[in-house]
């Protein structure tokens, strides 16, 4: 159970951190100025989750680790975050698409999971899921506006939204680990928050005068450790203090 | 930050203001009232303010890149969480300069136009490079605590929103300041090599924060005008020096080497002499030949147009939102 633990808060860990690190990318280069403040304090939001879920994980683990270690020192391969919050931010149409999945999944699991059995969790969620409301509306708020703007506006963001469609289905995976913290009451099991992810989703689709693509196939890959090309990249880059200066106070 | 602003003359192309209310302002500035936007102030007043108070909002966005390149490096998420923060806040002093601004009738887009076209100028510090992880601390502990300097006066500004949004200001940057500091010890504790990083950073680092006060008094008569409507209530020179006396100790307390052969302590009058300015290179960075004056020119303006169309999205939405609201209303009748 404590091997579940650790990798199922390693996965929030990891997916908060990732997501940082790429909204991270946009400060001081987005589309307004509005923006560069709101993108930079949605980014501040996740590294202060992927601090406190890195350092219970090294809590769980009991390995004498800490949380940079755990966000500096391991390899690709050991990354569990999905695919999605890794996506390149590409144009500002595509940032809102990946927020607006992420964060329609990220309110209602923080929700439940307050109720967790398990007191750090439960606490950590409660924090974040005042965050993810915010995050949510800033994701559907702009969803909307480029949806319902231009003609060109409208092209960009449905395609952001068809491209990031196939990143979606990972967010509600269950595999053993989840299926067996789910049992123990810690976890909040993904499959139960589809059908209102689907309604938010619908909703502000519809408002934006976009489609909601069809089902079709999923990839797959980040929670065992399986990224896409521009993952190292972005981790090269974010572990290289750590890397190349191993073990000093900063 | 960045008062360097007040170096420039007004040109005198205004008519020439009546004598009764020019005499009457300068008594309200003299007995230390606040001006407030909607109050008579003479066309060179305005003029200087909005030169002065957006060249400020162009320095904190334009201040925004050289941190924001080691967002993505920052060593620890703690220090990741504080530089993102910290960056936040200099997006947030802009945002409130622009709507400073605002107040003297000028619109953040003409605004943003000026700075965009080369016309507008900007603190000259921000043209050169973070190499180093090390020069986030510089730049805290040098850049903003000389931009404190500078600031901290500008409390007591004669033009209220000016002032008012500077004691917000000076707050934030006062912990930046600290922040930077703290980073630096941190740096120095830890090993020789990051010591020698913080030390290399120093090097760097001090001559353009000396320069952030303009030039020197002897060269700057141009202060005088700023100085009689209290937009400007000390001199580069003076500034400069107490930046200097305050500087100095925190380096030393570091074991830190400033880079000025010619710096001692004179016991007589309690201040720190130092040397020389290299006023050439002064000049030609603020001309724009310092080594990222084209790069940071070069990001806003692509931020700018990649942006385009994001907000010409917000704005036709706005508007069909308006109108389709004055048709619901216009349907209820």
């Amino acid at each position: 159970m404590t091997d579940a633990l650790f990798t199922y808060v390693l996965r929030l860990a990891d997916d908060a951190a990732i997501l940082s690190q790429r909204l991270g990318e946009w400060c001081g280069h987005a589309p307004t100025l509005e923006e560069d403040i709101g993108l930079a304090n949605v980014a501040l939001d996740h590294v202060g989750q992927a601090r406190a879920l890195y350092s219970y994980a090294a809590e769980v683990e009991g390995k004498g680790r800490d949380e940079d270690q755990l966000c500096f020192l391991r390899v690709e391969r050991a990354f569990r975050n999905c695919l999605l919050v890794e996506q390149p931010n590409g144009d500002f149409a595509q940032t809102i698409a990946r927020q607006l999945f992420f964060s329609a999944f990220m309110l209602p699991f923080w929700e439940k999971l307050t109720g967790s059995s398990d007191a750090t969790l439960a606490a950590i969620a409660a924090k974040a899921e005042k965050e993810a409301a915010y995050h949510l509306r800033h994701a559907s708020e702009w969803t909307i506006r480029l949806g319902d703007g231009t003609a060109e506006s409208q092209r960009r963001m449905q395609e952001a939204i068809d491209l990031l469609w196939p990143y979606t289905g990972e967010l509600f995976e269950a595999d053993d680990t989840v299926s067996q913290l789910v049992a123990a009451g810690i976890a909040v099991d993904p499959q139960g928050l589809r059908a209102g992810w689907l309604a938010t989703l619908s909703r502000v689709l519809e408002e934006a005068t976009l489609t909601l693509p069809a089902q079709g196939w999923m990839q797959t890959g980040g929670r065992d450790g399986r990224h896409s090309e521009s993952f190292g990249h972005l981790l090269s880059e974010m572990q290289y203090m750590q890397r190349a200066y191993p073990g000093r106070n900063w | 930050m960045y008062t360097q602003a007040l170096n420039a003359r007004e040109t005198e192309t205004s008519a020439p203001e009546d004598a009764e209310r020019l005499a009457a302002f300068q008594a309200r500035i003299d007995a230390e009232e606040k001006i407030e936007p909607n109050d008579w102030m003479p066309a060179a007043y305005r003029k200087t303010l909005v030169r002065q108070i957006s060249q400020h909002a162009h320095s904190e966005i334009v201040g925004m890149l050289p941190e924001g390149n080691w967002i993505s490096r920052a060593p620890t998420l703690k220090r990741k969480a504080a530089l993102l923060a910290k960056v936040q806040d200099e997006g947030g002093h802009g945002l409130y300069l622009y709507s400073a601004a605002e107040t003297l009738g000028v619109s953040r887009e003409e605004l943003t136009e000026q700075l965009l076209s080369g016309r507008a100028k900007y603190s000259s510090i921000f043209n050169y490079p973070t190499l180093t992880w090390a020069d986030i601390g510089a730049i805290g502990w040098l850049v903003d605590g000389a931009a404190i300097m500078n600031q901290i006066p500008l409390c007591r500004c004669s033009f209220g929103p000016y002032a008012r949004a500077m004691i917000r200001v000076c707050k934030e940057e006062s912990f930046h300041q600290r922040q930077g500091y703290e980073l630096l010890l941190e740096m120095c504790r830890s090993s020789e090599e990051q010591k020698a990083m913080v030390q290399d950073a120093l090097d760097r680092w001090w001559w353009p924060s000396l320069m952030m006060f303009g030039p020197s008094d002897t060269h700057s008569t141009h202060s005088a005008q700023s100085m009689a409507w209290k937009i400007k209530r000390f001199t580069n020179d003076e500034l400069r020096q107490k930046f200097v006396d305050a500087t100095v100790p925190q380096a030393h307390f570091l074991g830190l080497t400033i880079p000025d052969e010619k710096l001692a302590f004179d016991a007589e009058s309690g201040h720190w002499t130092f040397g020389e300015i290299d006023w050439d290179e002064f000049s030609r960075v603020i001309a724009g030949d310092g080594p990222c004056n084209r790069e940071r020119l070069t990001a806003r303006q692509k931020a700018h147009e990649a942006g385009a169309w994001v907000r010409e999205a917000a704005l036709a939405h706005a508007e069909k939102r308006a109108a389709r609201r004055a048709a619901a209303q216009v349907a209820a009748e």
